[in-house]
């Protein structure tokens, strides 16, 4: 209601913000959208190198892409195959598998996606049918058919790569790497992971049969890059329909890159951590505030949201649950059982406290060792926060909880 | 003295013949007249039938449900081989009570590997054992799919599925078990140009046209061709013999004759049914339900057929000749005389076909008696039974013409055969149906004759005048018979002497296609992968060129630096092929050292050498226990390459053990690559066990070839039975020192120039140093080339330098341990350094992470920078955890969780220090 009103108001303001709304957030939120890369132009022209060499050549392959989260791996893989697909002699010149860890957690199953990926003939429908047995000699015997020249390429994309490593006797991942180093039907066989550890997990013949070709995403950029980052994540793009403010909103980001609480904060975040989806957060945060009232983003806002980011989730309940604490601090002197054990209970749920041992049914409650998942500082810094905290509990706190 | 032995045992034979249908028909409808032959024959041998009977019980051999025993008693003993021959071979099936009998000379399925396809074989002699096994000798014939798919071009014509190959090839064991039999089966000789008759094309008839003895088919020659000619038309008369009885059941009482036509009419049918099932392998209901007609009389057919059998394959083609030229000059008046004769009997009895029988027959009795000239009871009998053969297959034939009934084999082979023989005659195919007929009855009589005559030699005061034609033929049959008698046992002593030596003479032998393996899932599921739209593009440049030589899986021109190895494997399988026995061999080395790729290359020169017939032909399978998803599932996998059937794991082990345990029939050796045997490891081993076991059995003929990494398998993972069937041929491959690397890549990279000499040393030097994986070696060359390429893409003819060498195995074999803390964020590097410190100030290398956020507020003050609360403590550990720079405990103990250090401090030190 309110906002209709205010679009009515300022008509095609309101219209540019809810456009500009729209175009950030898909940007800031959809990382399989084919956003920009950052930094790492090298591993993106080997990786696509190599696909071209498999889908070209027909020439097998391996490799691991490996970085810690939130590196842009995925976005890597994405760009680079599309980048591939637009290109004339690959369309429609590569079978594409994509399998994740999280999904295909034993080798039956991801057999049977992979079939069904690759619409051999045992699939009827979405259904496969045929025993694991059945479904693996089938795959092989397919594969072992092609040859390099006169087959299709096929490209597998191991998502959480480590979590097959785990399937047992890694035969899943043996049967895909000896194909890629046998005359079989060209495959490449793509691995992403954040472990660094991943190569120590596979089976000796496993890692002899790998070609050992690892790209590393690792965030390497300094804060200078960063800072571009930030612009280039915020700037709108030359074509958006009002030239005009397409011109203000960048100008005002141009002026907030050289804000000093703007660097200050987007320091401080750089010093947590490197990952672009933690900045895309913050962003995305800071864009949710932007109405037709306040269409430009200040430095405020950014300010503002990196508070509501970076909150310690457990100060916060510890703030909003302080008076339990409190009330336990008074028990010796005038609370009723019931209602101690009332609020022990609470902080039970909410995880405050812990029992260091396992309840068992004939130990007492009240005899239970406990053990407190909190800093001194939160609960310092919760009791500084609270407003009108007793006194008493106060001076408790600040007398008892020094020595710990 | 020896000779009057011989040929009593041949009349006791008969006798028996004679008796036992009337035995197992015991209906009360045994026929008067015969009684007296049959009293007299039972007078004479009783104490033998007892015999043969008893022995046909006691050497029932329980297989599942198919009971082998002898038919009729021995009829030759060596006392040297202690063995026992026989005449022919009852099968009875214990479920459908039905029995057949198969004799020498005829053609029979013999088990194959393959259950869809049995292999077909002439079946030469019978003899049991010292130890009471049955074996049975026989003659191949091949398949076209049992010839080598290169050799199948000389023929130069297509083959029908019908059509077999007169199989001379030398390497095939001739002695099978004798329960290794299925079924007796036709096989029909023609002529080269000959086509088998359309209507035939249906049924289960097999023709041979050549021979095929390995190296190329040949036409056949005219001894075989008539031997051949010969079994088949004695297997044609044979179905009829046993319904001599009819006439002289009709004779006998005419007041039953309608009963009679009952009983003559079932076993007319039987007759049909006997051609029929002969012909025909499949087992349509209807044909089952008939044959449960048939077992009734069942032991009818078997002593019939005995009778007859008894001369006519090992005669000479030349007397064979002369006595149908005899004959036919004899019968042709008669046979003409009688064409015409019979057709007012036909009218009359047309309504039933089986009816017309008994007027036939005796008119065939006076004709008969008109042609021997006596009348006595013994010889109308016997003109009778000899002549039955003859009303048979009139009667057949009639059915044939006039009623247009199923198509019989028997008289479309006749014609056929006739045809070929005597183009002359064709035109009346009714006519040379008789006449052949004629002649063959001709043949029978002049046996049977002289077989009668020397029983009645023995206990009849015989009178030999009244032999007037067949006097003369009984003369030479006389002087061939011992000729015949010998001469079997003569070739019979051939193979099996030759059997023990020389099972092993080297043969060209087809090698058998495995049929492509389609999955079951939807049965005509063919796996495949689409193909490509474009076409893949050709190495441009020299380095693309060099690349792809460098790839693994491209296969080179030769192994070099495993000659030994190679050579060692090679006189392996060579010595075991050539000796045609089984054994094992281990090959162990770690990963990348050309293990399998030399087990291939000796398997492909070994190849070559059999097409280059210097060694006996084999059969090549390989399995990979890391392409298993179980270790039980080897036997399916086995099984599969092997006969391309396709069973669960249990009922794969039981065909596995039966084919390689049991002498099987015509078996070429295996040789079995086990690669990853490690993994078909299971708590009983049975899978090794008995993958080790089957070599050493007599007649598996298995050489396998095991492939591990670890050298100390057989002694680490397998119990003592297993590692002792193992057996001690092991052989280690080692990793490759720098000089074979530097061999393998300039081998593969032959005449390409892209590489500087230096820079593959340096390649060699670095892999040979850390593991001699040439996997690995030609993994960093053809990254190097990439790298080279990619660096320079404007000049052209850059070759890989030791820069570019330097990168890729800086590429592959750095940590990345070092340079992910380098990029680490700042918190994220004094979240490190804060454990340093922890671990420090503590002396164990584990820490909390409340010990650790402690230092690392400390740190921040020190460096003035703003500490970070607890949640963002826990998220730095988290991402860290999850790259595995740390270990962390489950992160339920939020604040109580354990940190520990997965690199070296020191490593983390270094990392940290340059900041």
């Amino acid at each position: 209601m309110n906002k209709r009103k205010l679009k009515e108001s300022s008509g095609t303001d309101g219209e540019c913000i809810s456009q500009v709304q729209k175009m950030l957030r898909e940007r800031l939120c959809h990382h399989r959208a084919m956003g920009k890369l950052f930094g790492i132009d090298q591993q993106y022209k080997h990786l696509l190198e190599l696909l071209k060499q498999t889908t070209v050549c027909g020439e097998s392959n391996s490799a691991l892409i490996i970085g810690p989260r939130g590196s842009g791996k995925t976005a890597l893989l994405n760009r680079v195959l599309k980048d591939l697909r637009e290109m004339k002699q690959v369309k429609e010149n590569l079978l594409e598998v994509h399998l994740n860890g999280l999904l295909q957690t034993n080798d039956k199953v991801a057999l049977k996606e992979i079939t069904r990926q690759l619409h051999l003939e045992n699939v009827v429908g979405d259904k496969v049918f045929g025993s694991f047995a059945e479904n693996l000699a089938f795959l092989l015997e397919a594969l072992r058919k092609g040859n390099r020249t006169s087959s299709c390429p096929v490209l597998f994309v191991l998502d959480e790569f480590d979590l097959f490593v785990h399937h047992k006797n890694q035969t899943l991942l043996y049967n895909l790497f000896d194909i890629s180093q046998s005359a079989q039907t060209p495959v490449t066989v793509i691995g992403l992971t954040c472990r660094q550890d991943i190569l120590e997990l596979l089976e000796k013949r496993v890692k002899s049969r790998f070609s050992h070709r690892r790209i590393y995403l690792m965030n390497s950029f300094a804060f200078k890059q960063y800072i571009r980052i930030f612009k280039e994540q915020l700037s709108l793009p030359a074509e958006f329909p009002d030239k005009a403010f397409a011109q203000k909103w960048n100008s005002n980001i141009q002026l907030l890159t050289e804000d000093k609480t703007v660097q200050d904060i987007l320091q401080n975040l750089f010093h947590y951590s490197k990952d672009l989806r933690s900045l895309n957060f913050l962003l995305m945060l800071a864009v949710s505030n932007v109405t037709v009232r306040h269409p430009l983003i200040t430095a405020s806002d950014l300010q503002e949201a990196s508070k509501q980011y970076r909150m310690d989730s457990k100060a916060n309940i510890v703030h909003e649950f302080q008076k339990f604490i409190q009330r336990k601090a008074h028990c010796m002197y005038n609370f009723e059982k019931p209602v101690v054990m009332k609020a022990f209970e609470h902080l039970l749920q909410l995880e405050l406290v812990k029992p260091i041992e396992r309840p068992s049914v004939r130990s007492q409650r009240e005899y239970l060792l406990m053990e407190l998942l909190l800093d001194n500082n939160q609960i310092m810094d919760a009791l500084q926060a609270y407003p009108n905290c007793p006194t008493d509990v106060k001076q408790w706190a600040a007398s008892s909880l020094s020595w710990l | 003295m020896q000779k009057k032995k011989k040929r009593k045992g041949v009349g006791e034979d008969e006798a028996c013949v004679t008796v036992s249908p009337s035995a197992s028909v015991g209906d009360g409808r045994k026929p008067a007249r015969r009684s007296a032959q049959t009293a007299l024959a039972i007078s004479k041998n009783c104490s033998f039938m007892c015999f043969c009977f008893s022995s046909g019980i006691m050497d029932t051999r329980q297989q599942s449900k198919i009971i082998y025993s002898w038919y009729g008693k021995p009829t030759n003993s060596d006392r040297k081989l202690r063995t026992l021959q026989y005449k022919g071979i009852l099968i009875k099936s214990e479920r459908s009570r039905k029995e057949r009998c198969i004799q020498l000379g005829d053609f029979v399925l013999v088990e194959g590997e393959n259950a869809d396809q049995p292999f077909v074989a002439q079946l030469l002699d019978l003899y049991e054992d010292g130890a009471e096994q049955k074996h049975a000798v026989v003659q191949w014939f091949s398949h076209i799919s049992e010839i080598p798919k290169n050799k199948q071009k000389l023929l130069k014509r297509r083959i029908s599925s019908q059509e077999v190959f007169f199989d001379k090839v030398s390497g095939y064991d001739t002695d099978i078990a004798v329960e290794t039999i299925i079924d007796s089966v036709l096989v029909i000789p023609l002529r080269l140009k000959d086509e088998l008759p359309t209507r035939l094309k249906k049924e289960k008839i097999f023709c041979v046209k050549q021979s095929w003895d390995g190296k190329c088919f040949k036409a056949l020659s005219p001894h075989t061709f008539s031997k051949l000619n010969e079994a088949n038309r004695k297997e044609d008369g044979i179905p009829n013999s046993f319904n001599s009885f009819v006439p002289s059941d009709i004779i006998s009482s005419a007041k039953k004759e309608t009963k009679k036509a009952g009983l003559s009419a079932t076993k007319t049918k039987n007759v049909e049914m006997e051609i029929e099932s002969k012909h025909s392998a499949s087992k349509s209901s209807l044909s089952k339900k008939r044959h449960s007609l048939r077992v009734a009389n069942g032991i009818k057919n078997p002593t019939a057929r005995k009778k007859l059998e008894l001369n006519s394959p090992t005669r000479s083609p030349k007397s064979k000749l002369l006595e149908q030229e005899d004959i036919w000059a004899l019968l042709d008046d008669d046979c003409d005389s009688q064409l015409l004769k019979p057709t007012a009997i036909k009218r009359k009895v047309k309504f039933t076909e089986v009816l017309s029988s008994p007027p036939k027959i005796t008119c065939a009795n006076d004709k008969l008696k008109s042609v021997f000239g006596t009348a006595e009871d013994q010889e109308v009998l016997s003109g009778t039974l000899r002549l039955s053969p003859y009303r048979k297959l009139e009667d057949s034939n009639e059915k044939v013409k006039s009623l247009n009934m199923e198509v019989d084999a028997i008289v479309l082979t006749g014609h056929k055969e006739l045809g070929s023989q005597s183009p002359a005659v064709t035109p009346r195919s009714r006519r040379t149906c008789t006449q052949e007929t004629s002649t063959r009855i001709a043949e029978q009589i002049s046996l049977l004759n002289m077989l009668e005559s020397k029983e009645e030699e023995d206990f009849l005061s015989s009178s030999d005048g009244s032999y007037s034609s067949s006097s003369e033929e009984e003369d030479s049959d006389v002087s061939c018979t011992p000729e015949k008698k010998t001469k079997p046992s003569r070739m019979f002593s051939t193979p099996k002497s030759s059997r023990k030596p020389s099972v092993h003479t080297p043969a060209k032998t087809p090698k058998k296609t495995p049929l492509p393996g389609t999955p079951r899932t939807p049965r005509n599921a063919t796996p495949e992968i689409p193909r490509r739209s474009h076409a893949a593009q050709k190495p441009t440049s020299v380095l693309e060129e060099a690349r792809l030589r460098l790839h693994v899986s491209a296969v080179p021109e030769s192994l070099p630096c495993r000659e030994e190895e190679f050579q060692d494997i090679y006189n392996f399988v060579e010595s075991k092929l050539i000796d045609g026995t089984g054994g094992c061999m281990y090959i162990s080395g770690v990963p990348g050292t050309g293990k399998t790729a030399t087990v291939h290359e000796v398997i492909r020169c070994l190849q070559r050498a059999t097409e280059d017939d210097d060694l006996p032909s084999f059969q090549f399978i390989e399995i990979n226990g890391m392409k298993l998803t179980d270790p039980h599932q080897a036997y399916v996998q086995i099984l599969e390459l092997l006969t391309g059937q396709k069973v669960t794991a249990t009922h794969a082990a039981v065909l596995l053990a039966n084919l390689f345990c049991t002498p099987g029939p015509k078996r070429k050796t295996t040789v079995l690559v086990v690669d990853e045997l490690d993994l078909l490891w299971t708590r009983k081993q049975n899978v090794m066990y008995n993958l080790f076991d089957w070599p050493t059995q007599k007649h598996s003929k298995l050489i396998i070839l095991a492939i591990a990494n670890t050298m100390d398998l057989p002694e680490r993972i397998m119990m003592n039975r297993v590692s002792s069937r193992l057996g001690l041929t092991r052989m280690s491959f080692q990793p490759y020192t720098y000089k074979q690397l530097q061999q393998i890549i300039s081998s593969r990279l032959n005449s390409v120039k892209a590489f500087e000499e230096d820079a593959i040393q340096l390649v060699s030097r670095k892999v040979a140093a850390l593991s001699g994986d040439a996997r690995r070696c030609l993994d960093i060359c053809r990254r190097a080339a990439e790298i080279c390429e990619f660096s320079s893409q404007k000049s052209a003819d850059e070759i890989v330098r030791m820069t570019h060498i330097t990168q890729a195995i800086d590429e592959m074999f750095s940590s990345p341990y070092i340079q992910a803390i380098r990029n680490a964020s700042l918190h994220e590097q004094i979240f490190f350094k804060a454990i340093l410190a922890e671990f420090r100030r503590v002396g164990v290398e584990e820490a909390t992470v409340q010990q650790v956020y402690r230092q690392h507020i400390a740190l921040c003050r020190m460096e003035g920078m703003q500490s970070p609360t607890v949640s963002d403590i826990l998220a730095i550990c988290a991402r860290l955890g999850a790259c595995r720079l740390l270990l962390l405990e489950s992160s339920s103990k939020y604040l109580h969780m354990r940190v520990r250090l997965n690199i070296s401090q020191d490593d983390v030190m270094y990392a940290l220090k340059d900041d």
